[in-house]
């Protein structure tokens, strides 16, 4: 049986972007909202629910852009320095919020203090438009000629990857909001509830908004979607309906829990997102499939030689179950409401 | 010299991986550390190894947060900056950061939750175990990077595809396991071990010059006295090792190091020279001469000098030769120091604030510098290559402009000073205010909830020499 590494590759590294984006975008939404927190105590509250996970988290990030390099070196060495400023600015900012998770506890003097509640908030917030600027840019092309990119150093810089890039944030703020619903109570839940249900409302509108653009974006998306000019062809648009169709459902679900159902279990507004981003992606991965670059390079062309895809197959078939189970065994191990008293005291 | 996308783009690597560097050597032998510290605790049930590692745990927690942050830098670097080489080399070394990332990262940043905020939710073997898991993913970790750096010195196990130009791997084995892996495989774990037992001396050091020292000052010090002692000539050994697989594979490199210019059957060892790379000759050489029998006593015929390789296949020299001697200088004082600490210990006298211990406080730094002048010679020395022999820098480069890497290499230049300052200000916070200060016991309650953090239990006030925030 002779499998398809790239396409087996194409899908582990997708797994592995989305897992990023549903955990540490948890994460950086945390940190968006740690700017609208009442106080001090609010705020190490709302950290110290990501402190013990986040670095976890952030390791699909790696695992994303080691295994493009590793899997599709082409389109690894195409995409960087197309967005190469973006990239730059995604890193500064994740270095922020990385070190401010420790340096705002050990800070005494209050500018210091304020320095590092400030970067943390600043550095989530850029990262998160950062990568939805990437998201943006990849979603509308890359120009190459012969192996490499070859185009302007702003070409990334589009309305169409700014609404992305707002869209990106909104969801990951929506993501953590359901998160601190599942680990605070009292106070903190009720503010965190109302923040979700305002992150939804912005979430449905941009993703609506983004996933018109991107049927416009290229005449071969539109045309994957059975849309032309004047008519739909059903036989390709309804096999592809129940994507979209998922992502709003379970918009109103998430709705219906955040809104009214205040009996809800604490963890179904989380799922529930998750599953809103899930739809969307799958969305994306439809329209763009199976570029690799959209719209010049596909997965085959842009595949490592196959020995070396079958080598991290083996790796990742070992470990990532591995890796799998104890992520889930520290998630458990963490499982429950953050007590106030427990938070960081500084 | 003209500033443009390449020199930048070089440059700019140089900096984001010397800054990196320092981190993950520190954490690794720290990790190290640690898990002996918790080890031995589990074991004797004496109270002052929990305390070290209650203490050093708080420095661990700070120093491995910007190794990561640093560490994602890199993983984008390639790319970014550097993607023919990337192109070309991605179905040999890429990989070697996909099992890096699988087998190691994930180790590590996982369980580093379960060590920093898990103390009271496992019991006490669970919590060992999780410290050891993230003290051998520090070690597997280096296992993978140094490979993937070390076919990048001595290429082995590929060919290149006539078609596109790019190479793949015919042997696995061979591209992980290529001829210089398992000497710099090793120089380089010892150099971490080292680097942190220096830290670990210059902090008990400073606690006794201080007089804050403690039981634990006591055996942090002998702790890391000893190590030096014993690694140091190890390292030594290694490094001598590296450098004769590097003059079989990398003779420039050598070259370079060593100052020699002239091909000849015997060489000198030279102790300072500046070299003149414009008229390919030393200026104020002071030499040993005829030791090179005793230093390479494997080698039969001439020893290469740089006359014998084209110019434009020559490392720099100077860079070379001066980093080779400041790394050497700086292991050679670690030595002398981990010696004298062990004879002041035999003779009851390393409690006393002396001459030692002034010496020890700044030589913390030491097996920093020595890290850092280090892979500067594995890495100035295997210029002109990225691929030794294979790839050439300048051939390796992305399509950047010189005002984007400009750009980036200034904001790295700020985002780190600002990043670093604050990380050695809080490090060394820790680090030299002695024991007192530790709760002597994580604050126990009935119902442990996440959030309650190690690396975090009571900073104290800046108010008052011991200020201390009131138990909450």
């Amino acid at each position: 049986m002779d499998l398809d590494l790239p396409l087996i590759w194409s899908g582990l590294i997708a797994t592995a972007v989305m897992l990023y984006v549903l955990l540490d975008g948890m994460d950086l939404g945390v940190g968006i909202l740690t700017g609208l927190a009442k106080d001090n105590d609010e705020r190490n509250l709302m950290t110290a629910t990501i402190e013990p996970v986040w670095d976890g988290n952030e390791t699909w990030l790696i695992l994303g852009g080691g295994g493009l390099f590793a899997a599709f070196p082409l389109a690894y060495a195409i995409m960087m320095p197309a967005f190469y400023l973006p990239v730059l600015l995604m890193l500064a900012a994740l270095i922020f919020r990385g070190v401010a998770f420790e340096f705002r506890h050990k800070a005494v003097r209050r500018p210091t203090k304020l320095f590092w509640n400030g970067a943390f908030f600043g550095g989530s917030l850029t990262a998160a438009l950062a990568q939805g600027l990437i998201l943006g840019g990849f979603i509308q092309g890359v120009t190459v000629e012969g192996r490499s990119f070859a185009g302007g150093m702003f070409d990334w810089l589009t309305p169409f990857s700014l609404l992305v890039a707002v869209s990106v944030a909104i969801g990951y703020v929506l993501l953590g909001a359901c998160w601190l619903v599942l680990k605070t109570e009292g106070e903190v839940q009720r503010r965190a509830r109302r923040r979700a249900l305002l992150a939804l409302a912005g979430v449905a509108l941009c993703f609506a908004a983004v996933s018109l653009a991107t049927l416009s974006i290229d005449p071969r998306v539109t045309e994957r979607w059975g849309f032309s000019m004047s008519s739909i062809e059903p036989a390709k648009f309804l096999p592809l309906l129940p994507i979209p169709l998922a992502g709003l459902i379970l918009t109103v679900l998430t709705w219906r829990d955040l809104a009214w159902d205040v009996d809800a279990p604490d963890w179904r507004p989380y799922l529930f997102s998750a599953g809103i981003f899930l739809s969307g992606y799958l969305g994306l991965a439809v329209s763009l499939f199976p570029n690799i670059v959209p719209f010049e390079i596909d997965i085959w062309e842009a595949a490592a030689r196959d020995n070396a895809l079958v080598l991290m197959l083996v790796g990742a078939g070992i470990m990532l179950p591995i890796i799998l189970i104890y992520t889930g065994y520290v998630y458990s191990l963490f499982w429950g409401k953050v007590d106030p008293d427990e938070a960081y005291h500084d | 010299m003209e500033f443009d996308a390449l020199i930048l783009s070089r440059l700019q690597f140089a900096f984001v991986i010397a800054f990196h560097i320092m981190f993950p050597a520190f954490t690794i032998g720290l990790a190290a550390f640690l898990a002996v510290c918790e080890g031995l605790w589990l074991w004797t049930k004496r109270d002052v190894f929990k305390r070290l590692y209650l203490h050093w745990i708080k420095i661990f927690a700070l120093a491995f947060a910007m190794g990561v942050v640093s560490g994602v830098v890199m993983s984008y670097q390639f790319g970014t900056n550097w993607s023919v080489f990337s192109d070309k080399a991605g179905s040999v070394i890429g990989p070697l950061l996909g099992y890096e990332v699988l087998t190691a990262f994930f180790l590590e940043a996982t369980f580093l939750g379960v060590m920093l905020f898990g103390w009271k939710r496992v019991g006490n073997k669970l919590h060992f175990t999780a410290t050891c898991a993230v003290a051998i993913g520090t070690t597997i970790s280096a296992f993978w990077i140094l490979s993937a750096n070390s076919w990048m010195q001595t290429p082995a196990g590929f060919a290149t595809d006539p078609e596109t130009g790019n190479f793949y791997a015919t042997n696995f084995w061979d591209v992980v396991f290529n001829p210089s892996f398992p000497s710099r495989y090793v120089h380089m774990m010892l150099a971490a071990f080292i680097t942190t037992a220096a830290v670990i001396l210059a902090a008990g050091a400073w606690q006794v010059i201080r007089r804050h020292d403690s039981e634990p000052t006591k055996w942090q010090i002998r702790m890391a006295a000893g190590t030096l002692a014993v690694l140091m000539p190890l390292q030594i050994w290694a490094g001598h090792w590296s450098g004769e697989v590097a003059h079989e594979h990398q003779p420039a490199k050598i070259a370079a190091v060593e100052g020699w210019w002239e091909t000849r059957d015997v060489q000198p060892t030279i102790l300072f020279a500046l070299p003149d790379e414009e008229n390919e000759r030393n200026i104020a050489e002071i030499a040993i001469p005829g030791t090179s029998p005793y230093l390479f006593p494997g080698e039969k015929g001439d020893l290469k000098g740089l006359k014998a390789f084209a110019k434009e296949d020559r490392p720099p020299v100077a860079i070379v030769f001066w980093s080779f001697r400041f790394m050497v200088g700086a292991g050679l004082v670690m030595l002398a120091l981990g010696i004298w600490g062990c004879v002041l210990w035999w003779r009851k006298r390393i409690d006393k604030a002396g001459l030692f211990h002034w010496l020890a406080v700044p030589s913390g730094a030491l097996g920093f510098v020595a890290v850092i002048t280090g892979w500067i010679v594995a890495e100035v020395g295997r210029q002109p290559y990225t691929v030794y022999g294979y790839l050439r820098t300048e051939d390796s480069l992305a399509p950047v402009s010189t005002g984007q890497v400009a750009t980036s290499l200034l904001i790295f230049m700020i985002v780190y000073a600002i990043v670093f300052t604050a990380g050695s200000v809080y490090m060394a916070r820790i680090a030299t205010r002695g024991f007192e200060d530790d709760a002597p016991e994580p604050p126990e309650r009935e119902h442990r909830a996440p959030g309650w953090s190690l690396g975090a239990v009571d900073e104290p006030a800046e108010t008052g020499p011991r200020g201390r925030e009131p138990a909450e």
